[in-house]
């Protein structure tokens, strides 16, 4: 369970979720302090650890569209948040499912700022206003990778599957 | 049941009779392509040996292209270090297909690819890029990802969990009428599919407009088809292809085209004459809202860019100065001309097509991406309005989140930067 710390619209950016200007940054580690750099009021919030771990960023269709940018999901990922989206861009999902960003596609998603949500299965439950959206899960091929905890581990135990080089 | 090109490809690349939109496969990789963030990519295939008891080594490195392209030269101290960085990786590995920052071998990624020829038709080819959809002008299957995903490809040279896009067919009709091209047609479509239209899908362009299209727009059309959310834009290749990679990438090795067969099933197609097509216009601040001309015409503007890899090529630039010819610059408006490559720097510089864009008052920069995401140079201040050549239009893109940034040909660009304001080149920008 957690609360919806920001309610964003479509077409959401990764030059939105983690602008240009600070893709020298590259590594996990220091990228969370430019996440949603611009939106100042929310990055702010972010970086004084105001918000909790497991809180939810809800958006509309076409979720990190755009550039394919990895820090866009190592930014959010660094902050434990979770991500409900009506539909996300192919790059970012695929970064996000690489990175164990916890990623939730919910077509019919309804909630505001404030809002608490919870994840059960094959739903997203919103318990400030009572009402169930069905999600739609990850193709199977994904999940593997999910499940091998991302895809560094994941291409880890297939690497050691093979003869060294 | 027939195969789209894609599908085809991505058979041959996974060792399979057939594929179909949907299968999970693991194709071969001809080519992984990283920029500056290979730094990153470096970073995770050093993570992805932890512990392994086995030496870091790249699957093979004359398929890996290393080209510095975002911020050259370096703005800035972290910048320069992943540069140098990267740059002892390269020499360690021993990757040829290394483009430093230089003069004569440097440029954008997307340009770098097929003018020297590294790109083939029927290749899989991935960049941490996702503007590496311009590859498909060339016939490849190629597609972004993130640096994580290229550092799996290096250490096991082959895409995991790839599932065969459905592809949307593109049947392109029509002459184009003077001073519109490649770039209206792909904003108009753009505009047509909406910015997720073709989210995990494949454009595959067909038709006499295509046909009789050069590479260079080809590769403007397949560069911008990941604005309609496309894993890749492809063109199969043609005599057009053939003469690129012979006459103009110095390919001498046999290629061999793939194409699609005749009853490839496709999502959809979507037909378009573009003998009537305006110049368009993508408004702030989504590639898809697009416009013709007309409707925003007058806007007045601070900035013009010329360039990147969507618009920076020869042609795009004799467009230009074309129109600037013994023209100025508006005052109170800057222009920056930022061509594709070293190479087609020299040209344009041989051309004369450089000294007409300096005597208007524009500024030439040295080949790169700088401007178009706001990372280095070319800034907007608060309230701005930037008119480019470039690829995207999203909030806070040039720099700036305060500022507006709308999308054009370099046709439009050209006529702009004399008047000032956003103006029709068939208005009379000559």
């Amino acid at each position: 369970m957690g609360k919806v710390v920001l309610k964003l619209g479509r077409d959401i950016s990764t030059d939105d979720i983690y602008p240009g200007r600070f893709m020298a940054t590259v590594l996990p580690t220091e990228t969370p302090q430019f996440c949603f750099h611009d939106r100042t009021e929310f990055n702010a919030r972010l970086n004084s650890k105001q918000i909790a771990p497991g809180s939810f960023v809800v958006a509309d269709e076409n979720f990190g569209c755009g550039s394919s940018r990895e820090q866009a999901a190592s930014a959010i990922r660094g902050h434990e948040l979770n991500v409900v989206a009506r539909s996300i861009a192919r790059i970012f999902m695929q970064n996000a499912i690489n990175l164990g960003l916890s990623l939730i596609i919910c077509p019919t998603i309804e909630a505001s700022e404030g809002d608490e949500l919870e994840l059960a299965e094959g739903k997203v439950v919103n318990k400030t206003t009572g009402k169930q959206f069905a999600t739609v899960p990850l193709p199977p091929a994904r999940q593997a990778i999910i499940d091998a905890g991302g895809l560094v581990p994941y291409t880890r135990k297939k690497l050691l599957e093979q003869p060294a080089r | 049941m027939g195969m789209t090109v894609v599908e085809k490809i991505l058979a041959r690349a996974a060792g399979l009779p057939a594929t179909k939109a949907g299968d999970v496969v693991e194709p071969r990789v001809d080519l992984a392509m990283s920029h500056e963030n290979g730094a990153l990519v470096i970073n995770q295939f050093k993570e992805i040996y932890k512990d392994t008891g086995r030496e870091p080594k790249p699957w093979d490195p004359s398929r890996i292209a290393l080209i510095f392209d975002h911020r050259v030269p370096a703005e800035g101290p972290k910048t320069a270090t992943n540069h140098k960085m990267i740059r002892g990786f390269a020499a360690q590995h021993g990757i040829c297909k290394f483009h430093d920052i230089r003069g004569d071998r440097g440029g954008i990624c997307h340009q770098i690819l097929p003018e020297y020829g590294y790109v083939r038709p029927g290749s899989v080819v991935v960049g941490t890029d996702s503007h590496t959809t311009s590859h498909g002008a060339l016939g490849a299957f190629s597609f972004g990802i993130g640096a994580t995903e290229m550092a799996s490809v290096w250490a096991l040279g082959v895409a995991l969990n790839i599932e065969v896009p459905p592809t949307i067919k593109v049947v392109v009709r029509g002459r184009f009428p003077e001073f519109v091209g490649p770039k209206d047609l792909i904003l108009h479509i753009i505009g047509k599919l909406t910015a997720q239209g073709a989210n995990f899908r494949v454009l595959e362009f067909h038709g006499e407009t295509i046909t009789a299209m050069s590479t260079s727009g080809r590769l403007v059309i397949c560069n911008m088809s990941v604005e309609a959310g496309a894993t890749s834009g492809i063109v199969p290749a043609d005599d057009e292809t053939e003469r690129y990679l012979r006459t103009e990438a110095g390919v001498t090795d046999p290629i061999d085209r793939v194409l699609p067969d005749a009853d490839a099933v496709y999502e959809s197609v979507l037909e378009i004459d573009v003998s009537k097509l305006e110049p368009q216009i993508a408004c702030p601040h989504t590639v898809d809202n697009v416009k013709p001309v007309q409707q925003v015409a007058g806007k007045a503007l601070q900035q013009i860019v010329i360039g990147s890899c969507t618009n920076g090529r020869l042609d795009d630039l004799a467009a230009a100065a074309r129109i600037l010819e013994g023209k100025k610059v508006a005052e109170g408006t800057r222009m920056l001309v930022f061509p594709a490559s070293g190479r087609i720097y020299a040209q344009a510089l041989e051309a004369g097509y450089l000294k007409t864009f300096m005597k208007a008052g524009a500024v030439v920069m040295n080949p790169g991406c700088g401007p178009c995401l706001g990372v280095h140079q070319g800034a907007l201040g608060d309230g701005e309005v930037a008119l480019a050549t470039t690829n995207r239009n999203f909030k806070g893109r040039m720099g700036n989140p305060k500022s507006e940034v709308y999308l054009c040909s370099p046709a439009v660009a050209a006529a702009s930067a004399i008047t000032g304001v956003i103006t029709d080149p068939r208005a009379g920008g000559r």
